[in-house]
């Protein structure tokens, strides 16, 4: 039996490498500053599913939901191997919390239609909740099974899964469809295909097309631009490389579930941190200094 | 989702293994004490379980009650014996709607990040994941200028820990938030106290039980960071496994224990069951001594409520020198050394 897969994805600021000049005054982190990249736990959901595509065939289909420039994340998702790749993008989508991005991506999956599998990586490096996996199973009312290490087996409509569960593991069973989150010692993700990065380097979504028609035709009229972006989309559709772009209308999502609208949370106040660097005591690091550090703490207590 | 409901008691997912409760549940159910108590209402527990003898969930009941729970919501089912999401979901959205608690908190465990989002998907509800902070009060809509009163604001680190982040969730309540083990304070128990334990029934039909568990493995917890009164934490400046072996003479030395930052784990010096963190263990020893660790934000916040913090790093800008009360600027590798031979200087004085 061959499966079918639906592989959720993100782009996500490198928040492991912020800089201060990637701080704005208000505190907060000015992503566009920031690196862009892979989130890394959902290339290993990618790795899952590729490998369950090449043991019992089938198809996978990556999603991502961002502005068009994520689209690199799904050329990531070709070169390594993806059969088909879906962008939704909205300016309505913006500041979706959790409970609104989990919405939007469940009407996205119903849309793409048949599936066996949805795999999402545990969390995203931004936000670290780990909540939209669950939640999309949620709202698909499917089974989810997360901290996926391992595909024991497949066999017909049962999926036996062995998950992490932090001092430990299990091995469950399902029934498919189920959706799974990935850990980052699942597997080791393939490294790109290069005939795939030569076949697929210029496949695109519109939106980037229109914004590198803007970029190359700065004083052209929008008549002479869109005419441009029609010729570049057909041309690139001829080769078979136009990449899904999905509005919020597409998947038919209802508007009051989406955005702002629909996010429960709101953030209300956002501190960066700040270092202070007073108070500490400075000890010598010699054997005196040492050892009048302990004496002190042995007189605090601290020490018994 | 419930509407605002003033009078909706803080409730805590009461999360147990093998008829005992998780620490983290105990130290909610502490923290929900004290939100409560500025709310005016009752504290809830719910604990889902089963095949756990009657005196057994009666004795997780009272254990609860002395932490300050006021009404324990017991769901004694045979088929709750094992935990799996959408039955433990179930049991949780059949009591939200029935009792409409304002609050309601989970362990960010792997079980609480599993079925936390579950639940608030279903309730149509906010969900805030690893609150480092919780607090309650009035916030105004900075848009309709709305005055929100006494709300949970739910505090937490975001982008990777570079900037702390105040949640609130105004009108689609319960508001929902989990907290990492050893974030709040466990606090005494009171036998005392007194409480009232109330059963309640959850139907759960086939599609509450679709996961089959085959096989369980729970490892035997290698080391307990979290009840060490002294911690000695190595980092990436440590740099190799061998030299870890110092680190171990210290903590010897001083009755303690081996933790370790993400470098150090990932550069395979020491296990992960070591690791101190945002995506470790979070600690508040007497004495923390942090030898080549560089001190990121990530570290840092699992670390930086311990009494008293001496960093020993060659770099004197590492930012683990600004939470420190003792600052050794110089290489471990001649410090470490010369600490213990002054601990047992110390010992034979």
């Amino acid at each position: 039996m061959s499966y079918d897969s639906i592989v959720c994805v993100k782009q996500v600021p490198d928040t492991a490498n912020v800089t201060a000049e990637a701080m704005k005054e208000d505190g907060t982190v000015n992503r566009a500053a920031l690196p862009a990249i892979f989130n890394p736990e959902d290339l290993h959901a990618l790795e899952t599913a590729l490998e369950v595509r090449d043991a019992h065939g089938g198809t996978v289909t990556v999603l991502t939901m961002g502005p068009p420039k994520a689209a690199e994340v799904l050329r990531e998702c070709l070169y390594r191997g993806a059969d088909k790749a879906v962008l939704l993008t909205d300016r309505r989508a913006a500041a979706s919390d959790t409970l609104a991005t989990s919405y939007i991506l469940s009407q996205a999956i119903r849309t793409i239609g048949k599936y066996d599998f949805v795999f999402c990586g545990r969390q995203a490096i931004d936000g670290d909740t780990a909540q939209v996996g669950p939640q999309c199973a949620e709202k698909l009312d499917i089974p989810q099974i997360t901290y996926l290490e391992k595909v024991v087996k497949l066999s017909g409509d049962v999926a036996k899964i062995r998950r992490n569960i932090g001092q430990g593991y299990e091995v469950v069973e399902a029934k498919l469809p189920v959706l799974f989150t990935v850990v980052d010692t699942a597997n080791t993700p393939r490294p790109q295909a290069a005939c795939r990065v030569m076949r697929c380097k210029h496949a695109r979504v519109a939106g980037e097309i229109q914004g590198e028609v803007r970029t190359a035709m700065p004083d052209a009229s929008d008549e002479d631009r869109q005419a441009e972006v029609e010729r570049r989309v057909k041309a690139t559709d001829e080769r078979g490389l136009m990449i899904e772009q999905w509005d919020l209308d597409h998947i038919g999502a209802d508007l009051q579930r989406c955005g702002l609208a629909g996010s429960p949370t709101k953030v209300q106040k956002v501190l960066s941190v700040v270092l202070t660097t007073d108070g500490f005591q400075e000890v010598a690091a010699t054997e005196e200094g040492v050892r009048q550090l302990i004496k002190e703490l042995v007189v605090d207590r601290t020490l018994g | 989702m419930i509407d605002v409901n003033r009078q909706g008691e803080v409730w805590v997912f009461a999360e147990q293994e093998d008829g005992s409760l998780h620490d983290v549940a105990l130290e909610l159910t502490g923290k929900a004490r004290w939100l409560a108590d500025r709310l005016g209402v009752a504290v809830g527990a719910v604990l889902p379980g089963g095949g756990v003898a009657d005196d057994g969930m009666k004795k997780l009941a009272a254990e609860l009650i002395a932490h300050g729970a006021d009404k324990v919501y017991v769901v004694d089912d045979d088929r709750l014996g094992h935990y799996q999401t959408n039955s433990y979901a179930r049991v949780l959205t059949t009591l939200i709607e029935k009792h409409c608690p304002q609050i309601v908190l989970f362990g960010a465990t792997p079980m609480g990040r599993d079925l936390a989002p579950r639940v608030a998907s279903k309730a149509m509800a906010g969900l805030t994941a690893d609150c480092t902070d919780l607090n309650i009060s009035d916030v105004t809509d900075p848009k309709t200028k709305q005055v929100h009163e006494k709300l949970l604001l739910q505090i937490r680190p975001a982008f990777g820990g570079n900037i702390i982040a105040t949640i609130v969730n105004y009108d689609q309540w319960p508001q929902m938030a989990t907290v990492r083990e050893g974030v709040m304070q466990l606090g005494d128990p009171d036998a005392s106290r007194k409480g009232e334990v109330i059963e309640e029934t959850v139907e759960l039909d086939e599609s509450c039980l679709a996961i089959k568990l085959i096989e369980r493995h729970v490892e035997e917890q290698k080391v307990n960071l979290k009840a060490a009164r002294i911690v000695v934490a190595g980092g990436g400046g440590v740099g190799s496994k061998d030299n870890f072996s110092m680190l171990y003479d210290l903590a010897g030395s001083l009755g303690g224990v081996v933790a370790a930052s993400r470098a150090a784990v990932d550069g395979g010096y020491i296990d992960k069951a070591h690791q101190i963190g945002q995506t470790g263990t979070t600690v508040r020893p007497a004495l923390y001594i942090a030898v080549g660790i560089s001190g990121a934000v990530q570290h840092r916040a699992g670390m930086e409520e311990s009494a008293k913090i001496i960093a020993i790093n060659t770099d004197p800008a590492a930012p683990i020198h600004s939470v420190a009360h003792y600052s050794i600027v110089g290489d471990f590798s001649k410090v470490v050394p010369m600490m213990i031979k002054a601990i047992k200087e110390k010992e034979i004085a």
